[in-house]
Order: C-alpha cells, then structure tokens, then sequence
C-alpha cells in the first residue's frame, strides 16, 4: 500500500531532469510572490492585515499577478473558488492572521466537500509569538486540517519554493481540494536565495489511478448482459476534463445519463439521453431510471445523502459499477459490484478503445439499443416534466430563469446561492457545457453566488456571467458589489427577491405546519414595503440596478442586464408560496417523491 | 473487532494531529496509539488498534492512506506480526503481601523497578492475554496507579 510521487514540473519536460533553480536573495513574501508567478497564477484574491501586509508589499510588484482587495475574505475565497470552477485551475486567495484567517475557513470547507482545487495563503503571527494568544492570531493550521486537502504551517524561509510547489501540485491533481499555506510574518520579512525545485518528491502521495483492462472489459461485459443500464456521474467528469470522453461513450452504448448537482454540464442536457439530473429536487425520470436500472455505472460521484435519500433502498436491484480517483469513495456509503480505482478520463477514453474494437460504432442519433427501456424512461418524462403553474401578471420564479436561458441562448456561466433559487437555477436553465454551472453543492453556503460570479468573469471574461440569487444568499455578500465595481467586473446579478427565506419556508410548509421560525426577511412592521432597498443599495455601490415587479416588463429589463457592460443587478419580485417541486424528503427513496404544489397541499391539508 | 495497523509517516510537524484528527472527525474508535521513530529519522512509526468491522477498517485504511503525510499502512491480520505492550504500575504491598507479588513477578516475568516501604513499582511487557491476566492478578493487591504504552507491532517475515 505504499505511495509514491515523483513529478516533473512543466518546464522540465526535456530528458534531461531539470536542475533546481537559484534566484537573487529575496525577502520570504517576495519569495512567494515568484512561486505563485511560476505556478502561472495570474489572479489572486487577497485582503490585507497586519500578518499579510509584507505579503501585499511583494504582490504590488508582481507584473503578472493581479490582485483583486474582496470586501470581506469569505468574498475572496469565493472569488477564487469562482475562478477554479470556471477554469479547473487552481483559485488562489490569501487574508491575513486570526479573524482574516476564520472568515476563509468556510469558502475552504466549501471547496473541500465540492473538490475545488484552491489554494489559500494566511500570515500568521511572527514564530516567536505562535502559542502566546498574540494579537489576532489563531491556529489556522488546526483549525483547517479537517476541511483540507492537505495544509502548511512554514517554519523555514528555505521551505516556501517546494512547499507552494507542492501546494499546487496536490491541490490541482488525483481529487483536487483545498491547500493552505500559513507563513508567520518573521519569515515573510527575512531574506535568502531561493532555490526553485523543478521537482516533487512526495512520497505519501500518488494521485495518478489508471483502471486496467480487465476491470474495464467487465465492465463492458455487463452492459452486454443488461437491458436497462444507468449512467450516474458527477463532479468528477467535470474535474476530471472527461466530458468528451463521456459523450462518445454514451454514443457508444446509448445508455442514458442523470448527472449530480455537480455533474450538471458534464453532459449536454438538450442530448436526448440526458435525463438532466437526480437526487431531492432532481427529475423524476431520473431519479425513477436511477433507481430501476439493472446496470448503474456510477461515475466520478460519491453517492451523496442528497442523491440517494435512504442509502439502503438507493439503486436496490441494479448492479452497481464505481469508477472514481479516490479509492475512499469506493464502498464508502455503497457497497458496489465493480470498484474501478480510476482517472475518469482515462476509464472512459479507455473504454471507448475497447468498445471500437469491439465494433461498438459512435451514433448520434436513433438512440434504439434498449428500446423497451427507452420508452418506460419516455414514459416517465412525458408525465413528469419539469413544471410550474405561471401566471398572468406575478413573476413566477422559474418563469424569470427560463426567460433568461432563452435570452442567453443557454450560453452564460451561471453561479448561484443555496436555496430554491438554486435548484430552479438547475432545473430550468439547459446546460451543454461543463464549468458553466458553479455552485455550493456539498457545503451548501449561502452567499457563494455572487462572489463566485466575480471569480468566474475574472477568469472568463468573454462570457456572460449571471448570479441567479435569494435575497438571503445575496445579502450575505453583497458587499462584494464595491469589489466589482471598483475593478470593472461585469458579473451580473439576478435576485429572485421574494422577501423569504425560500427552501426554509418551503420545508416549514411540508413538515412544520407553516409556522415562520423567523424565514421573513422583510420589514415586519411594514409589509408593503420591499426591504432591503436594492435599488438604493446599489446607488451607494455605484451599481446600476433596476427592480421588476410585473411579468410584462420582465423580458426587456433582462435585455437591459445583458446589455450592460458593468457590474449590474436585476431585483426581479416573485412570490414566496412557490415550492421546489419534485422533493423528495430527505432519507426518503425515489417512490416518495412528492409532486403536488403548495396549492394541492393547502388543499388537502386545510392550511 | 479490534485491528492493529502500523503506519508509517513523515516526521513532520503536525502529523499526530493529522491521524487523529481524521479518526475523530470521522468517528472512528482508537483503543490505542502508539508513536514513536524509526530507523530513518525522517519517518515515525504508529501502531494504532481501531476497533471497527471489516467496513470500518476499510475506511480507516482509505482515509489514511489519502493524508498526504501517510507513507506506507500495514493492516496486521492474525499470525502475521508480533506484538507487546510494555505496563508500569506501582502496587500496594505490606509484609505479609510483598513475598506474594514478587512471586507473581516471577511466574510473568516482570520486574520490580522500585520498592518502598508500602509499595513497590513494576515493569510487565508482553501480549494482551499475558498483561490482561498479570493486572488481574495484582487487583486484589491493590493498583495504585498505572501507565501503558499501547500497543506495539512488527510485521513477522521471513
């Protein structure tokens, strides 16, 4: 069980291994800055104190490194997790010691459950002074071991080359992940001649997993041998730059695909095998196909509680196949037929190999190998669509995202908060490219959205930028507007405003009688009035921003948003009764799943 | 069930709280944990005894092997290692008892590190059976305090 890792860096790719580089001396930020310029960091998310100050001092003569000042650190570490989702690279963000420091733990925990490689830099109280509860400082070290893919605390000056070397490495490859670094001040204040490393020598880490052929052609002997397989992928597909590989795969064996939350945009949803997605406020024909194939390929997923309801009862009668890179997942929360302990991309381009020679032809169209099984699914899709009851005047929430994945024609990044907002974002926008669906998935953090909007437009400036947000999760950072304004961001913003909290609201509905354990975000002494003040709000920000009342005026306002080549929000009021439909309760099964509206409920329940 | 596995890890700052952090955070049980150097100093040697069904022990192994500080892991099964746990205890002992237990000392092997007029010290090593056993015996004697090192493995081979 031994591991082992011995990696050459780019510039090294010659026969020869590329000797270890000496620089001029240097002070310890200074030395940090140019690890980051060799990692090819062009943007770093990073607010200032007393601990990161000498570490700002560095940055403001990187000609390469741009530094974007977040109002607030959970901003930054957003930010940056925007911009490792929208790119695969690694988002970088730095705060300085003891409260800079607590405010990046959450966006941390949220990269660790999503597997978003970041690295975050944190200053820490001179080394004299670690242990005697010095002025803002905390052990960032333990604190973030739990949520980390691995951490730093730098003891020496002569460290920092391999160690951000190292940091990059383990944060980009296997199951990316969260990496941070802490440095005390003294040695970002003292001086030596850096050695670059042009190698990795870790030796309790190998990320590189390859499935062997055997695994593979036992796969591809159990599709053969079935008559109602399932593919189930998630982020992994995405992280894993296998989305090609995929597609020719599913046209190989025309077997259907449900996505993960995360998996959303791994596969093309306008495909006509695309069964979108599974799990509490997944399709139904998903979940249904999910839950009643006789073959489950389960693919870079890590059957989540969200996805599976009761764990027992998920897929009970389907053979289950687990590919995945972290050999932890497997027969972690199922006990699987076939583990494959593999780089997706690989196990799929793999496969696609083998499949060729086994004369498994490419198709694009008259998908017909498992026919019977193809209409029980249509079966299912034509009863239970994706639905919702609009009206004539009131703008039904999921009414505004379809509108706007019209106007967009399904092309823009779309970020999001957590809420109903969220997975009304997921259900009614189509989308046929990965990395344009950035959201808190495993952690669930309200306020991820529009931060994470700022990451992406950073990183992808060529593409329009949409933060479809709840009130509560935008305000929760929507000091974020100065960053975007001040830097010339143009990431947009949608509000869903309708004055709740929404999932909250929904749940006390279903399971509370309808009692309001303070889920009103409004002004309870004035309840005409909308509150907060968006519009004014945003004039403080120097941000344009416009509220829609009326479904009349909707379309053009939306133009309006598309339109503008700065920052801008759109406050678009809906109504708080609309339910996320179809839920299935949590440690429910699929056969649980509940259909009817609030209206039917109030109905039935005499509410 | 309880199972011995010895890992081996870098010898770095932290790594203690990295192992046991992950057994705690994701609860798992130690019995016991045992750290100490090896050969090359730049690696420490731990014996940890989990207890846990072969899906628990599964998962340990997993989880570890995924720290990056984690360099090798050894699941130790039946026949396959030796083991022994070293004990210091100080027993109550007067006139009449202290022929007693210094003839029990004998039978185990044990040594008598300290005497005093009321008490003496002792040093018992050996496997769980053996030490389980010893202690039972002292019992009535009275233990007045105690201190074990946990257990310590070593793979057999040829």
């Amino acid at each position: 069980m031994s591991k082992k890792t011995t990696a050459r860096s780019k510039t090294s790719a010659s026969k020869h291994a590329a000797k270890p580089e000496r620089g001029v001396v240097m002070n310890g930020a200074e030395i940090l800055v140019a690890c980051l310029e060799r990692e090819g960091v062009d943007t770093i998310f990073a607010y200032p104190g007393g601990a990161s100050m000498h570490m700002h001092q560095a940055l403001t003569k990187s000609k390469k490194i741009r530094t974007i000042l977040p109002r607030h650190e959970q901003g930054g570490v957003f930010a940056a997790e925007g911009y490792a989702r929208a790119t695969g690279r690694a988002g970088v963000c730095m705060a300085t010691s003891g409260p800079g420091a607590t405010n990046l733990v959450t966006g941390i925990a949220d990269a660790f459950l999503d597997s978003i490689p970041l690295v975050a830099i944190t200053g820490q109280v001179p080394q004299h002074m670690i242990g005697k509860g010095a002025f803002q400082e905390t052990d960032v070290f333990g604190m973030t071991l739990p949520v980390v893919k691995h951490n730093y605390l730098v003891m020496d000056i002569n460290d920092i080359p391999r160690i951000v070397k190292e940091a990059f490495y383990i944060a980009q490859t296997g199951r990316p992940g969260p990496v941070l670094i802490d440095i005390p001040k003294n040695i970002q204040q003292a001086k030596t001649q850096p050695v670059f490393p042009s190698e990795i020598h870790l030796r309790g880490y190998d990320p590189v997993r390859h499935a062997d052929d055997l695994e593979l052609n036992e796969l591809i002997g159990l599709i053969e041998s079935h008559k109602e397989p399932m593919i189930y992928c998630g982020g992994g597909i995405i992280s894993g730059d296998a989305s090609a590989e995929l597609l020719e795969f599913v046209e190989r064996t025309q077997i259907p695909v449900a996505t993960t939350l995360m998996g959303i945009g791994a596969f093309p949803e306008t495909h006509p095998l695309s069964l979108k997605w599974l799990g509490m406020h997944g399709t139904v024909y998903a979940n249904n196909a999910v839950n009643e194939a006789d073959l489950l390929l389960a693919i870079g997923v890590r059957f989540d509680d969200r996805v599976t309801g009761k764990i027992e009862k998920f897929a009970e009668h389907g053979t289950i196949v687990h590919i995945d890179i972290d050999n932890s997942e497997i027969n972690k929360n199922k006990v699987v037929r076939l583990p494959i302990l593999s780089d997706v991309k690989y196990a799929l381009g793999r496969l696609n190999q083998l499949l060729e020679k086994a004369g498994r032809k490419r198709v694009k169209s008259n998908f017909t190998r498992f026919r019977p099984w193809f209409d029980k699914i249509e079966a299912w899709r034509e009863k239970y669509p994706f639905s919702f009851k609009d009206t004539e005047d009131v703008i039904q929430p999921q009414y505004a995202i379809h509108l706007l994945h019209e106007m967009t024609k399904g092309e823009a990044i779309i970020t999001t908060g957590v809420g109903q907002h969220q997975m009304w974002a997921g259900q009614h926008y189509d989308f046929t490219e990965p990395r344009t669906f950035l959201t808190s998935a495993g952690l669930g953090s309200m306020g991820f959205g529009y931060p994470a909007a700022i990451g992406a437009k950073i990183a992808r400036p060529d593409k329009q930028v949409i933060d479809i947000d709840g009130d509560g999760s935008f305000l929760m950072n929507v000091q974020e507007l100065a960053t975007a304004h001040i830097e010339g961001i143009a990431a947009k913003v949608m509000i869903l405003n309708n004055q709740y909290l929404g999932m909250v609201v929904q749940w006390e509905d279903r399971f509370y009688k309808s009692n309001r354990g303070h889920t009103f975000l409004g002004d309870p002494r004035d309840l005409s009035r909308i509150y907060p003040d968006y519009v004014k709000m945003c004039e403080g920000f120097g941000v344009p921003c416009e509220r829609v009342v009326h479904k009349k005026d909707l379309r053009a306002a939306i133009q309006r948003m598309l339109d503008a080549k700065e920052t801008y929000v759109l406050d678009i009021m809906v109504p708080y009764t609309e339910h996320v439909l179809r839920m299935i309760p949590s440690n429910a099964t699929y056969k649980d799943v509940i259909i009817e509206g609030r209206e039917e409920l109030e109905a039935r329940s005499g509410l | 069930m309880r199972h011995t596995i010895s890992v081996l890890v870098e010898n770095k700052f932290g790594v203690l709280t990295r192992i046991a952090g992950m057994f705690s955070g994701r609860g798992f049980n130690i019995d016991t944990l045992n750290v100490g150097p090896t050969l090359d100093p730049s690696t420490s040697r731990m014996t940890i005894v989990v207890r846990g069904d072969d899906t628990v022990l599964d998962q340990v192994v997993k989880q570890l092997n995924k720290l990056v500080d984690v360099i090798d892991i050894q699941d130790f099964r039946e026949g396959e290692y030796v083991d022994r746990e070293l004990v210091l205890l100080r027993v109550n002992v007067d006139s009449k008892t202290r022929a007693e237990v210094m003839q029990i000392c004998d039978i185990f092997r044990a040594k008598i590190i300290d005497v005093q007029p009321k008490n003496v010290s002792i040093e018992v090593t050996g496997n769980e059976s053996k030490i389980d056993k010893f202690l039972f015996l002292m019992r009535p004697f009275g233990i007045a305090d105690l201190t074990r090192t946990g257990r310590v493995a070593l793979a057999r081979k040829e």
